[in-house]
């Protein structure tokens, strides 16, 4: 009886709620916008979120395995930031980007050293590295808040690429959402992701190596962010560390929890990442077509998330059952 | 003999005396009154940021200058924060060494208007800088902002020609920043008077640069034939420009902003083509206009809070014809003159 397919509301959890709405956006959006359908602003769409998704997927990671990565913002602002100042001032770009791969990687084991070993909540740990990472490379290493990439750098020219006359940040998102589907869904460590985010302390009573993999993902979180922060550096030939203070990493969080991946980890994947970031790059388009003004852009946004997160809340109420412990 | 002495003493003390006289009245009592109303007097600037090309310009300005007079030069850096800003405020008046002249870089219109009038209250002088306030300060040093998007819209014109598709696109700063309020209302004052040139579309790029991206994006995917784009500043107008030359219009599209001066941040672009016009404001001009209401303030013996002068800055829209080699200042010169002191 309850298997009447897309008619049992019961069967729409919040994924399907923010992917149904996408769509009625989109075909709204296709009919009522001219312009709105043409490939040229699909591409367009679908790159504005590029950056902001490949976040997002090293966010999802994170939560998954109930973890949260506050600094990630920071990380890719500030290594970029100081790998373009290290070049503007003279250093060999081999050296300067193994500096910059070896600071990434020690905050990403920073982080993960603190959660996993040092149990300190991660919501606090990368609170805490992401503003040390801002104001130590802020004050140490850069001298002022936009740094430009060097002419004919490899970094500008990664800007200009462009295959079917689609940029180089679509291919990027879409490689690195099928690499990481493959490493959630395929492999073994993968896996174990969902078993230590649903319930850390089961996982590992059955053997998994619940800290090592803790510290690998904040380590793999970071890494997403160098790249997210190139790719934000190739497009406009130069990187603003004012990002930091910006709503960003609200919206990466954003783009994996609407999707429906929930903050309490042990659900969700990267397609929940895609119906996130599908969302809010459709809504965010068509709101400038019409050319509504940023404030009532945010209210709009905050109205339509405010909005699935309640129909969620009615269709999916939570009980004993649901809920877990450190839901948040 | 006593008598000769007495004699000449006194021819002596009537030729100095005569010779003297002029003397003291060359003596001017300026430099001592001067140095008097000004030494020990302490000036600090609290902009929206000190990471940026216009503070960090007015900060190297104002320090070699007050510093000359024997004053003392301060920074805050609130980072863009507005919180932080009125936390540097509030601490600089309360403290003992509260600043004699205080630079504020407002980032709205109403924020910090009760902290100027504490501060005024106080005794310390306030100077705005750069963005108005709803605050009778002391002065006001800056641009006149409706003027500034008279002069980019008159730009805009001018680089979209008579045959072109006459339409214009706008990327806004925001709908708090004064500076971003008045811009928009001196274009709008121009477009009125060309009514054949049409704005497209206006968003708001919230001053960054991937926002001003995605924004430009759309617009020129909705009307790739428009001849001209205002984005409000050059610190986002890099988004702007990358989406203009991803849409491959470059030579195209006019783009126009603002900016004070720079020249990585404005010479340099113009010269490549990637702007075509910068209202660009005179930093050093700028700088010297606050230098010198400062030491009027000071001397002058009149409370804070008491008069309220404007000075704006004589501003230029440059396009690359006009480009000289003194045209901007540059920070890298700045930083390293700094750096070899």
């Amino acid at each position: 009886m309850n298997a009447i397919g897309w008619l049992n509301l019961r069967s729409l959890n919040q994924e399907g709620i923010v992917f149904a709405i996408a769509v009625v956006l989109f075909v709204a959006a296709a009919i009522g916008l001219p312009g709105f359908i043409d490939p040229n602003n699909l591409v367009a769409i679908v790159r504005s979120v590029s950056v902001l998704g490949i976040l997002a997927l090293g966010m999802a990671v994170v939560i998954i395995g109930r973890g949260i990565d506050l600094s990630a913002v920071a990380i890719m602002a500030m290594s970029v930031a100081w790998y373009l100042q290290l070049l503007n001032t003279g250093t060999s770009d081999g050296l300067a980007f193994a500096y910059v791969v070896a600071g990434v990687l020690a905050i990403g084991l920073l982080n993960g050293f603190l959660v996993a070993y040092a149990d300190v909540p991660a919501i606090f740990v990368t609170l805490a590295t992401g503003s040390f990472v801002f104001g130590y490379v802020r004050s140490q290493l850069i001298t002022q808040d936009a740094v430009p990439v060097p002419q004919g750098h490899w970094v500008e020219l990664l800007g200009g690429l462009r295959f079917l006359d689609i940029p180089i940040e679509v291919f990027v998102f879409a490689g690195l959402a099928f690499l990481f589907f493959l490493f959630l869904r395929y492999t073994k460590w993968g896996r174990y992701i969902y078993f230590a985010g649903d319930n850390p302390v089961a996982a590992r009573n059955i053997g998994i190596p619940v800290r090592p993999m803790l510290v690998l993902r904040y380590v793999l979180s970071a890494f997403v962010a160098l790249i997210a922060g190139l790719l934000t550096a190739s497009s406009l030939h130069s990187i603003n560390t004012r990002v930091v203070n910006s709503t960003l990493l609200y919206d990466i969080v954003l783009v994996a929890v609407i999707g429906g991946i929930g903050l309490s980890g042990g659900r969700g994947g990267v397609r929940n990442v895609l119906v996130g970031a599908a969302l809010i790059g459709i809504l965010l388009n068509a709101m400038t077509i019409i050319d509504i003004p940023l404030l009532y852009q945010n209210l709009i946004k905050a109205a339509i998330l405010l909005g699935a997160i309640i129909v969620d809340g009615i269709i999916n109420p939570r009980d004993e059952q649901t809920a877990q412990q450190g839901d948040i | 003999m006593r008598l000769i002495k007495t004699f000449m003493a006194a021819a002596t003390a009537l030729a100095v005396t005569a010779f003297v006289a002029p003397t003291f009245a060359a003596d001017d009592p300026g430099p001592a009154a001067y140095a008097q109303a000004l030494k020990g007097k302490r000036v600090m600037l609290v902009p929206l940021a000190m990471g940026f090309d216009l503070a960090q310009g007015w900060a190297h300005y104002l320090k070699k200058e007050v510093e000359a007079w024997g004053g003392t030069f301060e920074t805050r850096d609130p980072n863009w924060v507005v919180d932080a800003g009125a936390q540097a405020i509030t601490d600089a008046i309360s403290s003992d060494t509260r600043p004699d002249v205080l630079i504020i870089h407002a980032p709205d219109l109403n924020s910090y208007s009760k902290l100027m009038k504490k501060a005024q209250a106080a005794g310390t002088y306030v100077l705005l800088v750069d963005n108005p306030a709803n605050f009778p300060a002391d002065a006001f040093v800056g641009s006149d902002w409706d003027r500034l998007g008279q002069l980019e819209a008159e730009a805009a014109i001018k680089g979209c020609g008579e045959n072109s598709s006459k339409k214009i696109g706008l990327v806004q700063g925001d709908q708090a920043n004064s500076s971003s309020l008045y811009q928009y209302a001196g274009i709008m004052k121009v477009l009125d008077k060309h009514p054949d040139f049409k704005v497209v579309a206006k968003p708001d790029s919230n001053w960054d640069a991937t926002t001003s991206r995605n924004v430009t994006t759309t617009m020129l995917q909705q009307n790739p034939d428009i001849c001209s784009i205002i984005d409000f500043w050059d610190g986002d107008a890099t988004g702007a420009s990358a989406a203009i030359r991803d849409a491959k219009l470059d030579g195209k599209v006019f783009l126009v902003t603002t900016g004070g001066g720079e020249k990585a941040a404005d010479c340099d672009k113009l010269q490549d083509g990637t702007y075509g016009a910068v209202v660009m404001t005179e930093l050093a001009r700028q700088s010297g206009d606050m230098n010198a209401i400062i030491k009027f303030l000071l001397q002058s013996g009149q409370p804070a809070g008491t008069s309220h002068t404007y000075i704006y800055t004589l501003e230029k829209a440059t396009t690359k014809a006009d480009l000289k080699p003194d045209s901007c200042w540059d920070l890298k010169a700045l930083q390293a003159e700094a750096a070899a002191k």
